[in-house]
């Protein structure tokens, strides 16, 4: 492998682990703060991509349909934490699971009935839709860089919200004593049900700025929720520093993976994620 | 026992039809409706409802109850019952699957499925009970109709080598030395990259790489700079639905299309031209259909199927369809007696399909359609014929013993 080639998969490596960071911070959030395993984090990935390309039959506007789109996400995520999640925070594990599994199956039948079976594709927006040279042969696309740019924001982003500001104080103080927090006159309920959309909105929001690129089909949602689950993993449960990391590390192994070992090219996520856990049990940067 | 008992009863009914007639053999068909009434006929059924390849799913059901709805709705004058089930395109699901419609359901015949490695773990299962007659309408894996064949297992789809194969002497054709296969790693994918690959490499062409991508991956970007860097004259490729659509059109956006021209068997752009846009605009295929077939018969086809379920018909309706088509035939010809196997099982094997959308085709003695694999090129969103790729194209029915 030349130069140029080693860096072109290495900037391929580390736009995919921009895609799967922006998907597992959601799952992060809500797995590492609230402890709750959300099955359904797929679910709203697809129906982010499918809701963005319900708008664009009225907008032809990525940026307006992102803007329509969120909100929706953000109350169909408050109306599950509500008068579901919120049930289940005593319970164990395994009734989280049953739940947003169910949810997984709703949400797949939802969007058969109001989207079919069909196959669509959303446009790449014009104002991105150029190109940069890269080789003779090989150009990239505008539109993969720009949503580097937005994970990355959306990174710096979360970093501050957990970090930096009163909310993020609620939520850390939540997740790790939620009796005391309450003492203290911290409405932890709300906090949660504000966590919950967050996260929800986070996948949705992948689905949204992806569906350019991924195009818009059924099932969709099932494949990016394993890869997520690992790179969460990696990272250690709750980390968004861990997710930004697993994330990337996740993307570089399975490009290069790939083309350096291209018979293994379906394990070598999941060699990672064993030697990483081997080495440290709770992740990259989780607490043990 | 259960075994014994069957067999006799099917014996007997056979007498009485030989004897009385159909309509009285009709009468005394067991029934748990009503004495007197013909019990309907069971046709179960294993697709995808869900999921990635729900499309393919709905497409053949639509269209085999579209034919046998407009011959009237009945088999050999019996009526039809339908049990459906979603097979979730999982292969360890596939025996119980299976089993539940041949045990439980007692269906008479089982139509599916659409994924390789269900055909052959349903094909495993149904193949050494000799019965009940199972019609495979979409997957291609080779072994169905070459090492796994048998008497009552039929296919109206393709194998995977038939729309492949041409592809290659196309490349050939078109003047290009090197090639790359692209496709998924598993059993669709591996069996069309290599009959491709058999028939460029016969016309003087050579295959350079074989990319096989995880199934079902659809993150494509380093195999296209692994493309980008070799520079092949062109590319060879297999994906269907979702990753076709993403393929088709990461491939452009990398900016390959123009200088290495993408080919491939035409479920790359079959079904999902639409989606794809711009970004197909060009590409050759090779398939045993494509929309514009200049025929009474296709062009009725897809007026109906349009009028009827409000989407265009595709590869996979047209399956369906004949589907359809195969079960009628055998079923007029043994008056509705479903016992007969041996006698349905002798029909379906010296079937003509003439009215099929496709064209007119028949069946090979490995029970596989022997028809015309038809270049086609991507306009305007829409698969349009360029000519005859191969005629007459048989599947060489590897392995199979009744070939």
């Amino acid at each position: 492998m030349d130069l140029t080639t080693f860096l072109i998969q290495t900037l391929n490596g580390v736009q995919y682990g921009f895609l799967l960071f922006l998907v597992a911070s959601g799952l992060t959030l809500i797995f590492g703060i609230m402890g709750i395993i959300n099955l359904a984090h797929g679910a709203f990935y697809m129906l982010g991509a499918y809701i963005v390309y319900w708008l664009m039959g009225y907008t032809d506007n990525l940026l307006i349909a992102v803007l329509v789109g969120l909100p929706i996400m953000l109350a169909v995520g408050y109306l599950i934490e509500r008068f579901a999640i919120s049930y289940l925070y005593d319970r164990d594990h395994l009734y989280q699971v049953l739940l947003t599994y169910g949810l997984i199956l709703i949400f797949n039948e939802l969007q058969k009935i109001f989207w079919g079976t069909d196959f669509y594709s959303v446009p790449v927006p014009s104002v991105l839709g150029g190109s940069v040279t890269l080789t003779e042969t090989q150009v990239y696309p505008v539109y993969r860089l720009f949503i580097s740019l937005i994970c990355m924001t959306i990174a710096a982003g979360m970093y501050v919200l957990i970090g930096r500001t009163r909310l993020g104080m609620m939520i850390r103080a939540g997740a790790s004593n939620r009796e005391m927090a309450q003492v203290l006159g911290i409405n932890i309920g709300r906090v949660f049900a504000i966590v919950f959309s967050l996260g929800a909105a986070l996948a949705a929001f992948a689905g949204m700025v992806g569906a350019p690129i991924s195009s818009v089909y059924p099932g969709m949602g099932d494949q990016i929720l394993i890869i997520s689950f690992v790179v969460v993993v990696i990272g250690g449960i709750g980390s968004i520093k861990g997710a930004f990391v697993g994330a990337m590390l996740i993307g570089l192994a399975d490009t290069f993976g790939q083309v350096l070992l291209p018979d293994f090219a379906s394990v070598v996520v999941y060699a990672v994620m064993a030697l990483v856990l081997l080495w440290r049990p709770q992740g990259l940067f989780g607490k043990a | 026992m259960t075994k014994k008992s069957e067999s006799s009863r099917r014996h007997f009914i056979a007498g009485v039809a030989a004897t009385a007639g159909l309509a009285a053999a009709g009468s005394f068909v067991p029934t748990r409706f009503a004495i007197g009434v013909a019990a309907p006929v069971k046709v179960g059924i294993l697709l995808p409802y869900s999921g990635t390849y729900a499309m393919l799913g709905n497409s053949i059901t639509n269209a085999l109850k579209m034919r046998i709805d407009q011959a009237g709705g009945k088999l050999g004058g019996r009526a039809v019952e339908y049990v459906a089930l979603d097979s979730e395109m999982s292969v360890p699901k596939a025996p119980t699957n299976t089993n539940k419609l041949i045990k439980k359901e007692k269906v008479d015949f089982l139509v599916g499925p659409v994924h390789s490695g269900i055909a052959a773990a349903m094909a495993k299962i149904v193949g050494p009970r000799n019965a009940p007659i199972m019609i495979v309408p979409n997957a291609g894996h080779n072994g169905i109709t070459g090492s796994l064949c048998a008497p009552n297992i039929f296919r109206t789809s393709f194998s995977n080598w038939q729309p492949a194969f041409p592809g290659g002497k196309v490349m050939a054709d078109d003047g290009h030395k090197t090639c790359v296969t692209i496709a998924w790693k598993y059993g669709a994918g591996i069996q069309m990259m290599a009959a491709g690959k058999e028939n460029f490499e016969k016309h003087g062409g050579k295959v350079v790489k074989d990319i096989q991508v995880p199934f079902p991956k659809v993150e494509f970007q380093a195999f296209l700079s692994e493309i980008a860097s070799i520079k092949p004259d062109a590319v060879f490729s297999f994906f269907s639905g979702g990753g076709a659509v993403k393929f088709v059109k990461d491939y452009a956006a990398a900016g390959l299309k123009d200088s290495i021209p993408l080919y491939g068997p035409g479920f790359l752009t079959e079904g999902v031209s639409k989606a794809q846009g711009a970004a197909a605009e060009g590409i050759k295929t090779t398939l045993h259909y494509a929309a514009n077939l200049d025929s009474d018969a296709n062009r009725k086809f897809r007026a109906d199927y349009e009028k009827a379920y409000g989407a265009s018909a595709n590869v996979f309706s047209v399956q369906g369809f004949d589907t359809g088509s195969l079960l009628l035939q055998a079923m007029a010809a043994v008056g509705g007696d479903t016992g007969a196997t041996k006698d349905l099982i002798s029909v379906m094997e010296g079937a003509t399909i003439v009215d099929s959308p496709r064209g007119a085709w028949k069946m090979s003695k490995a029970h596989n359609p022997i028809q015309d694999i038809y270049l086609r090129q991507v306009k305007s969103g829409e698969n349009l014929v360029l000519g005859v790729a191969a005629k007459n194209l048989e599947d060489p029915a590897t392995g199979c013993s009744m070939a």
